[in-house]
C-alpha cells in the first residue's frame, strides 16, 4: 500500500486522512515490535498482580512502554509510590524533546495549540519515528488527522496485545509464561540499541546494563534511578570529553 | 469488586506515579517546545540518563525476574540475551531476529535441561 500523491483528492477530507493514517500501521515493522512488547507488558502486569483494567488504563493513559514497565516492576518489587513516580518521571523526560521535534512537522500558522493535544499525548518513540518517515508524504493541512489515525491504530493494537498477553500469562504453562515475560527485555534492549546512534546513547545503554546489578546491592529502593543517573552522566561525560578534544 | 477492575487503590497509584509523570513532559513540550534546540547539551544528557534508566529496567527483569520467568535458570536468561544480541548485530540490527533467537535459546535450553 502506498500513500496517495500529495495532490490527490484522497486528501480532501480529514476523515480520509485519518483512515490513511490508520492503514499505515500495516506498513511498519514497528507495529509488530509494539505488539510483542505490549504482549509482554500484559503478561508482566498479570504476574506482578495487577488487574487487566489497570494494564489497559496504563496503556491508554501513559502510552509509553518503558514507563509502564518501570512502573510495574518498581511497584511490584515493593518500591513506594514516590520512588516509582520519581523513576517514571525521569524516564519520561525523553518525551519532552520528542514532542518538541514532532510538533513542527504538522504545525501550520493557523494551528491552535489544543488541536495538537492528542498528537502530544500519542507521541512516544514509535510514533516519533513514523512521523518523520510518513509525514513528508502527507499534505501539511491533513497531517494532524493522519497522525490521529496512526496513533489510534497503534494504541488499539497495543490494547489487544495487553489483553492477549494477560490471558496467556494466566493460562499458559510456566515455560511459555516465562517466554512471554522474556519478550520485554529482549524487545526493549534491541529497539533501544537500534535507536542508539550517538556515542553517549551507546555508552549509556551498556553502562546502564552493567551498573544496575551493583546499584541493586545497595538496596536503596531507587536502584534503577541510581544506576541510571550515574551511567547516563558518565556517558554524557564521555560525549563531552570527545567533543572537547575535537 | 470485579477481578477486571481489581483494586481501586492501584488505579489511583497508576495516575499519580504513571500518568502524571509522563503527561507533564508531553504538555511541557506542547507549551514551551518552540524555542528549544534539539541538539542542545542538556538534551544530550537527558537522553543519556533516560537510556541508562531503560537499560537498568532491562537488567532488572533479567537479573531479578518476575513471576514465571524466575523459574528459568540464570544461565539461560543471560544466554538468551547474549545470543539474541549477537544475532541482532549480525543481521544489521534486526529487532525481530534478535528477539526470536533469544526466545529460541531460552526455550531450547529449557527443553534440553528437562
Amino acid at each position: 500500500m502506498a500513500l496517495p500523491p500529495l495532490d490527490s483528492p484522497q486528501w480532501h477530507s480529514s476523515s480520509r486522512a485519518f483512515l490513511w493514517g490508520l492503514r499505515s500501521i500495516t506498513q511498519t515493522i514497528l507495529t509488530i515490535v509494539l505488539f510483542v512488547t505490549y504482549l509482554g507488558i500484559g503478561a508482566l502486569a498479570h504476574d506482578t498482580g495487577f488487574s487487566l483494567a489497570w494494564a489497559l488504563a496504563s496503556t491508554l493513559f501513559v502510552w509509553a512502554g518503558p514507563a509502564q514497565i518501570i512502573l510495574i516492576t518498581t511497584l511490584g518489587s515493593g518500591a513506594t509510590i514516590i520512588q516509582s513516580a520519581i523513576a517514571v518521571t525521569v524516564s519520561a523526560i525523553r518525551l519532552f524533546p520528542m514532542v518538541v521535534s514532532v510538533l513542527p512537522l504538522m504545525r501550520a500558522p493557523e494551528t491552535k495549540r489544543r488541536q495538537l493535544f492528542f498528537v502530544a499525548h500519542l507521541t512516544a518513540v514509535t510514533l516519533w519515528v513514523e512521523c518523520h518517515r510518513f509525514l513528508p508524504l502527507v499534505p501539511r493541512d491533513r497531517r494532524i488527522a493522519f497522525v490521529h489515525g496512526l496513533g489510534f491504530g497503534l494504541v488499539s493494537v497495543c490494547l489487544c496485545a495487553n489483553t492477549v498477553g494477560y490471558f496467556l500469562a494466566a493460562n499458559l504453562t510456566q515455560t511459555l509464561g516465562a517466554a512471554i515475560l522474556m519478550l520485554t527485555p529482549l524487545s526493549f534492549l534491541f529497539s533501544t540499541a537500534r535507536n542508539s546512534r550517538e556515542l553517549a546513547d551507546i555508552v549509556a545503554l551498556v553502562l546502564g546494563l552493567l551498573l544496575y546489578p551493583l546499584a541493586a546491592k545497595m538496596n536503596s529502593g531507587l536502584d534503577i534511578l541510581v544506576s541510571g543517573v550515574v551511567a547516563g552522566t558518565i556517558a554524557y561525560g564521555v560525549h563531552w570529553f570527545r567533543e572537547a578534544r575535537t | 469488586m470485579s477481578s477486571f477492575i481489581g483494586d481501586w487503590h492501584a488505579l489511583a497509584v497508576l495516575f499519580v506515579a504513571g500518568v502524571i509523570p509522563n503527561q507533564i513532559w508531553r504538555m511541557l513540550g506542547l507549551w514551551f517546545g518552540g524555542g528549544l534546540d534539539e541538539g542542545s547539551e542538556v538534551l544530550v544528557w537527558v537522553r543519556a540518563v533516560a537510556t541508562a534508566i531503560l537499560a537498568g529496567v532491562i537488567a532488572q527483569i533479567v537479573v531479578h525476574p518476575p513471576g514465571a520467568l524466575a523459574s528459568v535458570p540464570d544461565v539461560l536468561r543471560y544466554g538468551a540475551v547474549i545470543a539474541g544480541f549477537i544475532v541482532f548485530t549480525l543481521t544489521r540490527r534486526s529487532i525481530f531476529a534478535g528477539v526470536v533467537t533469544g526466545e529460541f535459546v531460552m526455550l531450547a535450553g529449557r527443553a534440553w535441561l528437562g
